[in-house]
């Protein structure tokens, strides 16, 4: 089958969710009111409530929750053929993600622009926030761990993108500068920055002195370094290191002297890659040569592709940006619609561009179920088929191979690299925020809570032993990602649902994939908790994932029993509010 | 409306989209400037030994409807200090 004939199909069914579903969503389940005074006009202060254009905010919007996580799921999820990954990321987008996405958009429009940790608390109850908050603590630690492994490991696969990257640094700071102290604009210098980036990627693919290796600076694979650290490992730990230490100061500076502007560029690059692979895709017409499906014996795909692939179909961080700065810029609530709902859909067609990558790199199914030989390999290999699969899409449009896999690498790590910055920031504010509400002072100190963060993170990467080598130890927590992911889905689908029924209204539309994505989750957890990593099933005991997996699964468990004692009390005064 | 007017537009939405993270947090290093400035002009006022509090009393006339804004997004109706009646 001809690729084109998926990007179609996702294309025609994300159309006709938008236009007739999303539609009814929103003036039947919803009742979006355009008369409503929303909280950016009620509290406009001119920093975070400030009404905005609704295409402004939907690019906003998109660019927050869009990274490197719609592009790693399904390039993984793919192990089961492109068809189960395919038809979780369209129905997921219109079904589920998009009723969420647009859900917790207006929720919070709803109750003072407030987030869903702070709704967590209104409407389930204290206990459950703090549950919460630990289960996003693990989270942001996971995001750690695993993105510091897989930047090294593209840093040492392609290290002609290395330099680009780094070049990256100083002109973000200089863009940073010269648009908050001399007021200068963004647009032109961040335009020249991307192009000094590509520019300088196309150098050092070809020429071989200005790619950082430093496996052959190390003596090669074979060689022992320090501390019976071969060259391949000595590599990870450097990288590692250093990618944690510009962490800390990236977390600690000001926003505005290098995240924004460089947010700002990798946004550029965002809307450059989307259109390279689809412009290539069209050009190239490559058919797909993964199988549809793919029978495999160690991991079932049900329930597992449904938290494998979580950005991309539904994911509970979308709730949280939604909630937290998107909803305190609506100009209007009929917005919510586009904004909220085609949000989610533009991480759908990320996600689609990512399937349909790495269902044509491969030569034929021999090669594929060969890369794919099984869950662990296809979990260490899905980034860089992609890179493989989208740099060959890349070559349609005229781009040589080489210098397209550098730079679909430089766009991969660059988004790499924001989701680690941001989820050590995030990090951060909930250890300070449990350090303020268990009253233990020191927790609350930016430096102190950052330090925490950082060498947390340092520890599972590099102490316990990873199924990827040296470096990997995040990858021993990984598999909690995904559930924790969309456990927090669940529960701000639930928070809707509570909001819906309290005010007298039909809550099938969110209750439906809320069962769906709580029973999936629990279940997929039970089945990992219980017959692979207590050691009762046919695999060995792993006590690290079997405890740290119980305690999130008896917490989810928790929240899951909070919400339904609030969703099921007979409570005559709604808790919020009733302006509507 | 010839094409370039159209690309014209479709290049002020993209920065628009853009900008509008920096805005956000661009104001919000303003604002947090703007309310030390506030705390150093009423620190006598407050109980702060403010050896350049004759100038600073100078600029009250200016400050004083951002007072009234700081007092009002902190969740105050009224103003706070005694000395100072903005509203």
């Amino acid at each position: 089958m001809n690729s084109v004939w998926l990007a179609i199909i996702g294309f025609i069914v994300f159309a006709l969710g938008y236009r007739y579903y999303s539609k009814f969503i929103a003036e039947k389940i919803y009742r979006l009111d355009p008369d409503y005074v929303t909280p950016a006009h009620k509290y406009d202060d001119g920093v975070d409530f400030v009404p905005t254009k609704k295409v402004v905010l939907w690019g906003h919007h998109f660019s927050s929750v869009a990274g490197a996580s719609p592009i790693l799921g399904p390039a993984i999820a793919l192990y089961w053929g492109w068809g189960p990954a395919f038809l979780w990321v369209i129905l997921g987008t219109v079904f589920a993600a998009g009723v969420h996405d647009f859900g917790t958009l207006v929720l919070s429009v709803r109750n003072k622009g407030q987030s869903i940790g702070t709704l967590t608390d209104r409407l389930i109850g204290k206990r459950a926030k703090m549950l919460f908050l630990f289960i996003i603590l693990i989270l942001v630690l996971m995001v750690n761990a695993v993105f510091a492994w897989v930047i090294s490991n593209l840093f040492i696969q392609f290290p002609a993108a290395v330099i680009p990257i780094f070049i990256e640094i100083p002109i973000a700071i200089w863009i940073g500068y010269a648009v908050y102290k001399r007021k200068a604009k963004m647009l032109v210098p961040s335009l020249i920055a991307l192009a000094v980036m590509y520019g300088s990627a196309v150098l050092t693919s070809k020429l071989p002195f200005l790619q950082i290796d430093l496996v052959r600076y190390f003596g090669g694979a074979d060689n022992t370094v320090l501390f019976g650290l071969d060259g391949v490992s000595m590599s990870f730990f450097v990288w590692i290191v250093i990618l944690l230490v510009y962490c800390y100061f990236a977390s600690t500076l000001p926003v505005w002297k290098l995240l924004q502007p460089r947010d700002y560029i990798n946004s550029h690059q965002l809307v450059v890659g989307l259109i390279m692979l689809y412009a290539g895709l069209l050009v190239l017409r490559p058919e797909l040569t993964a199988p549809m499906t793919n029978e495999v014996s160690d991991v079932s795909w049900f329930p597992l592709l449904f938290i494998t692939i979580a950005c991309g179909a539904i994911s509970g961080f979308h709730g949280l940006v939604a909630s937290g700065t998107t909803s305190k810029q609506l100009d209007k609530e009929t917005d919510a619609r586009f904004v909220g709902y085609l949000g989610s859909v533009g991480e759908g067609i990320l996600a689609l561009i990512s399937i349909i990558a790495v269902a044509t790199l491969f030569a034929n199914a021999g090669d594929f179920r060969a890369a794919y030989s099984d869950f662990g390999a296809a979990s260490l290999g899905g980034m860089s088929n992609f890179i493989n699969g989208a740099a060959q899409l890349a070559t349609g449009i005229a781009i040589p191979a080489d210098i397209a896999r550098t730079i679909v690498t430089v766009i991969v790590v660059s988004f790499a690299a924001t989701s680690l910055d941001t989820s050590l920031r995030l990090m951060r504010y909930i250890i300070s925020e449990i350090g303020s509400e268990y009253n233990f002072k020191p927790l609350t100190n930016m430096h102190v809570a950052t330090s925490v963060a950082v060498v947390s993170s340092a520890a599972l990467v590099l102490i316990p032993k990873g199924p990827n080598g040296f470096g990997s130890g995040g990858y021993l927590l990984w598999p909690l990602f995904g559930t924790s992911n969309q456990l927090l889905a669940g529960v701000s689908l639930l928070l809707i649902s509570v909001w819906l029924k309290k005010q007298g209204r039909n809550f099938f539309y969110t209750f439906v994939p809320m069962i769906f994505i709580f029973s999936m989750t629990l279940y997929a957890m039970f089945v990992q908790v219980v017959f692979q990593w207590s050691g009762l099933g046919e695999t060995d005991a792993n006590m690290l994932l079997f405890i740290l997996g119980g305690i999130i699964f008896v917490f989810a468990f928790w929240i899951i029993l909070e919400a339904f004692r609030v969703f099921f009390k007979t409570d005559k005064t709604p808790p919020i509010d009733t302006s509507m | 409306m010839d094409i370039l007017e159209k690309f014209k537009k479709v290049i002020t939405i993209y920065d628009e989209i853009l900008q509008q993270p920096h805005r956000t947090e661009i104001a919000r290093e303003m604002r947090e400037e703007e309310d030390l400035f506030t705390l150093l002009c009423f620190s006598e006022m407050l109980g702060l030994p403010n050896p350049a509090f004759y100038y600073t009393l100078e600029l009250y006339p200016f400050v004083i409807e951002r007072f009234h804004d700081w007092h009002l997004r902190m969740g105050m109706e009224k103003s706070p200090l005694n000395g100072i009646r903005c509203c």
